[in-house]
């Protein structure tokens, strides 16, 4: 059995867990920059953690056969400052360049603030102008139904092909309109405040499995590393076919993550 | 919404005989923590959480489809309003809070 979790935030794991996940199937990690708990008080803070996702975690993670691509931006919880963002925005360019970088995520809306749409028109347009694809954190809880759909209008008056587009942390309330737009969708299984196993299963059951992927987002919170192999043995229990398994947590993601160059799996792993 | 009768591959019987004990627990963890509010020193008026928990108990039970969704969308902010900072309001409540001085 090999998976991929397209959405983990490894630097906020212990290297345990990369084992665990390489003894649960893990080939390949894609890890988007975002929120570190707290908000850092300068652009040189960014700066030290972009050179963290691009240098050190895939060195981690290839001790154990994982490999490791990530995502760059300014999250839209730090991004309320439009000033200090495009300080940290003027950043990611040189680091578009690594061999790892796969475009720009998470990006989206916290508070669904004219602040935070600004820094996410910003970096739509960043994303347009280097070719890069984008990896979209759309609010939680209550904030979430609004904040999708505000994103998916800034999205569209982008000339950026939807299908180059993923949004994340998906829910039964959000993930016909984004499939339905052409947007591929992530579900982010999560303990508490996302998605559980069991109701990323029913999504699937409801919704069909094109377009869509499944993922941890495990990271300094409440959040399991593997919460992708879960999901696959409750499709199991459910009699689902292996081939459909296989496809919403290993072909799907390789399908869309192969729209960039940088993203080359060696399967005979 | 989409009609989606008849997209799990279990029968009623399966998914009770797979499910039915944890649901179980889930519910009565439910209707502890209501009654944990109960026995809580009384305050002023309830919170708009617990009424909005209460709501979202009446469409679970209501019979409809798509009851995961319509829970959602109840717990959600359906106003199309953008404040200009998310100054001082960093985190999510889980549902709407009514502004000052609306009727709950």
């Amino acid at each position: 059995m090999k998976y991929i979790d397209p959405h983990i935030h490894m630097v906020s794991r212990t290297t345990d867990d990369y084992q665990r996940m390489a003894q649960s199937g893990c080939i390949a990690v894609t890890e988007p920059a975002f929120w570190a708990g707290f908000d850092r008080s300068s652009a040189q803070g960014f700066h030290d953690y972009f050179r963290q996702l691009t240098e050190y975690e895939p060195r981690r993670a290839s001790l154990f056969g994982i490999r490791h691509f990530t995502w760059l931006c300014i999250n839209p919880k730090e991004a309320d400052d439009p000033a200090f963002a495009r300080e940290v925005v003027a950043l990611i360019p040189e680091f578009l360049k690594c061999d790892t970088v796969l475009g720009i995520g998470e990006i989206g809306l916290n508070k669904n603030t004219k602040n935070e749409l600004i820094i996410l028109e910003e970096q739509i347009r960043l994303a347009e102008e280097h070719h890069q694809l984008i990896l979209v954190h759309t609010p939680h809880l209550e904030d979430k139904r609004k904040g999708t759909r505000l994103i998916m209008d800034a999205l569209s008056a982008s000339r950026i092909d939807p299908g180059r587009i993923l949004i994340d942390h998906v829910e039964e309330h959000t993930v016909a309109d984004v499939l339905d737009r052409g947007f591929w969708a992530g579900m982010t299984l999560y303990p508490d405040t996302k998605m559980t196993p069991q109701r990323a299963a029913d999504v699937i059951e409801m919704y069909g499995s094109e377009r869509i992927w499944m993922n941890s987002a495990g990271d300094w919170g409440c959040s399991d590393p593997l919460a992708v192999p879960k999901a696959r043995l409750e499709m199991r229990r459910r009699g689902h076919s292996l081939q459909l398994i296989d496809r919403v947590t290993l072909d799907n993601p390789r399908t869309f993550l192969s729209q960039s160059p940088k993203f080359r799996l060696d399967m005979e792993q | 919404m989409k009609d989606v009768k008849q997209t799990c591959p279990m029968t009623r019987e399966q998914i009770v005989g797979q499910y039915f004990l944890e649901h179980r627990a889930r519910l009565l963890d439910i209707a502890a923590f209501l009654d944990r509010l109960d026995r809580a020193a009384a305050s002023a008026a309830p919170d708009f959480r617990e009424l909005a928990l209460l709501e979202a108990l009446r469409i679970v039970a209501d019979g409809g489809p798509h009851r995961t969704a319509r829970v959602l969308n109840l717990l959600s902010d359906l106003t199309t309003e953008m404040p200009q900072s998310a100054h001082g309001m960093k985190g999510a409540l889980g549902a709407v809070k009514p502004a000052a001085g609306a009727a709950t």
